[in-house]
């Protein structure tokens, strides 16, 4: 335990430091002036410590290369100048991000469109039948009929009804009455599909076998 | 006796700085030279007391500008502006330093016990040394000389306390050691400075200098 009343020269070097930095309990610090006044060698100490101190707090001390500050200047600019570059082309981002959707969703509905549209000859041909066109179809039947047509079956159960909805209702045209419907504008320029090409070959069929 | 009071010459303390911060944490980066040049020079010596290397130096200063500019948002008005750089500083080198010495041993000194007692040697009537002195070159080298012949760890302590003004707290957090710590070493370093340059006076270090004859600068 440190007598503050009397201290020695080995508690005062201890102590010198924080003396200097004013960080010491005020009666340590009573304690040390006594000293200092009695004390040539830890006075010389003490300012010793002082000038060391004082000394090398001096900016002067503090030696850089020739040129650090232009190159840092230049290193900090470029950064800078990049982060411009990027802000400016990040500004952008948004903007083209949303025409890109935009865009993008318009791609996406004409697909959905596209989608809903015909894919073949024989569903254009369908097409060419006025959707208000008065049909007929009867129960058990595939077909719908010009009405009057010879090959309506169960007449004595055939309805009556527009050939748009007799399309929705799963009903295919009658390849007899409704030929002139789906017959191309030019055979010569359509290909049919095996499907169709079967499906006529057995309409032709049907109708030798009805005659 | 007073204790010692230096007077830093501290750039940061007017508004100027706390405008350029401002207008910078808002995105006006083009400002951050103009707010960072004042202490260039010692984020440079901060990184040159960890790694000892102009090179090196150097290069970490830079890193360190560009980290506190990156980082610039985080600062808080109720830090030193100084204060914050230099400890960005003092860390990218610690790191640095890390990094070059992965697997290295340390020195066996980085491990010593910070608490035995170093006693002066010269107790000869000392006197205050004039400003004037650090205008000539070889004082300044005899300096730096001294301060380099120090261990690492009193070294750094003394460069981040006593030339980078960043107080005992600070200094401590920077260097990731106690309190306590700093405070030794801190001692250590001055009173081992004092003795070496009281040796550069019998050298004639300060020979030219107006001193009164048959005394020492201290």
């Amino acid at each position: 335990m440190v007598n503050h009343e009397t201290m020695n020269c080995d508690q005062v070097w201890k102590e010198i430091s924080n003396y200097v930095e004013g960080d010491i309990a005020p009666a340590v610090r009573v304690a040390m002036d006594d000293h200092f006044h009695s004390c040539q060698r830890c006075r010389s100490v003490l300012d010793g410590t002082r000038n060391v101190i004082r000394l090398y707090s001096d900016e002067r001390m503090i030696d850089v290369p020739s040129g650090f500050g232009q190159r840092l200047e230049k290193r900090i600019s470029q950064t800078v100048r990049a982060q411009g570059r990027g802000w400016a082309w990040s500004r952008w981002l948004i903007p083209i991000a949303a025409l890109a959707l935009f865009a993008g969703g318009l791609r996406w509905g004409n697909s959905l469109i596209k989608a809903v549209q015909l894919h073949s000859d024989r569903a254009q041909w369908v097409a060419k039948i006025p959707p208000d066109m008065k049909v007929v179809v009867s129960e058990g039947e595939k077909e719908f009929h010009v009405p009057g047509c010879e090959f309506i079956r169960n007449k004595d159960k055939e309805r009556t009804l527009t050939a748009r909805e007799a399309i929705r209702e799963g009903y295919v045209p009658c390849p007899k009455c409704m030929r002139k419907y789906l017959e191309p504008e030019s055979n010569a320029n359509v290909v049919q599909e095996p499907e169709m090409r079967a499906e006529n070959d057995f309409a032709d069929d049907r109708e030798s076998r009805f005659r | 006796m007073a204790e010692l009071n230096v007077v830093i010459n501290d750039p940061g303390s007017g508004t100027r700085e706390q405008d350029l911060i401002a207008q910078v944490q808002r995105g006006h980066h083009e400002l951050f030279y103009e707010l960072v040049r004042p202490y260039e020079r010692r984020v440079y010596a901060a990184a040159m007391a960890i790694l000892r290397n102009q090179t090196d130096a150097e290069d970490v200063a830079q890193e360190a500008m560009l980290k506190a500019l990156a980082n610039i948002r985080q600062f808080r008005a109720e830090a030193r502006f100084s204060t914050w750089l230099i400890q960005i500083t003092v860390n990218e080198a610690l790191m640095r330093r890390r990094r070059e010495r992965a697997g290295m041993i340390e020195g066996i000194d980085d491990h010593r016990d910070d608490e035995g007692e170093y006693t002066p040697r010269d107790f000869a009537d000392w006197r205050e040394i004039p400003s004037e002195a650090l205008e000539r070159k070889e004082v300044r080298q005899k300096l730096a000389e001294a301060l380099a012949s120090l261990d690492r760890k009193y070294r750094e302590v003394f460069i981040l306390r006593d030339m980078e003004q960043l107080n005992i707290q600070e200094t401590a957090e920077a260097l990731g050691i106690s309190v306590a710590s700093v405070k030794t070493r801190l001692l250590r370093a001055r009173l081992m400075l004092r003795d070496l340059l009281a040796g550069g006076w019998d050298q004639g270090w300060f020979s030219r200098l107006p001193f009164e004859k048959g005394t020492k600068p201290w």
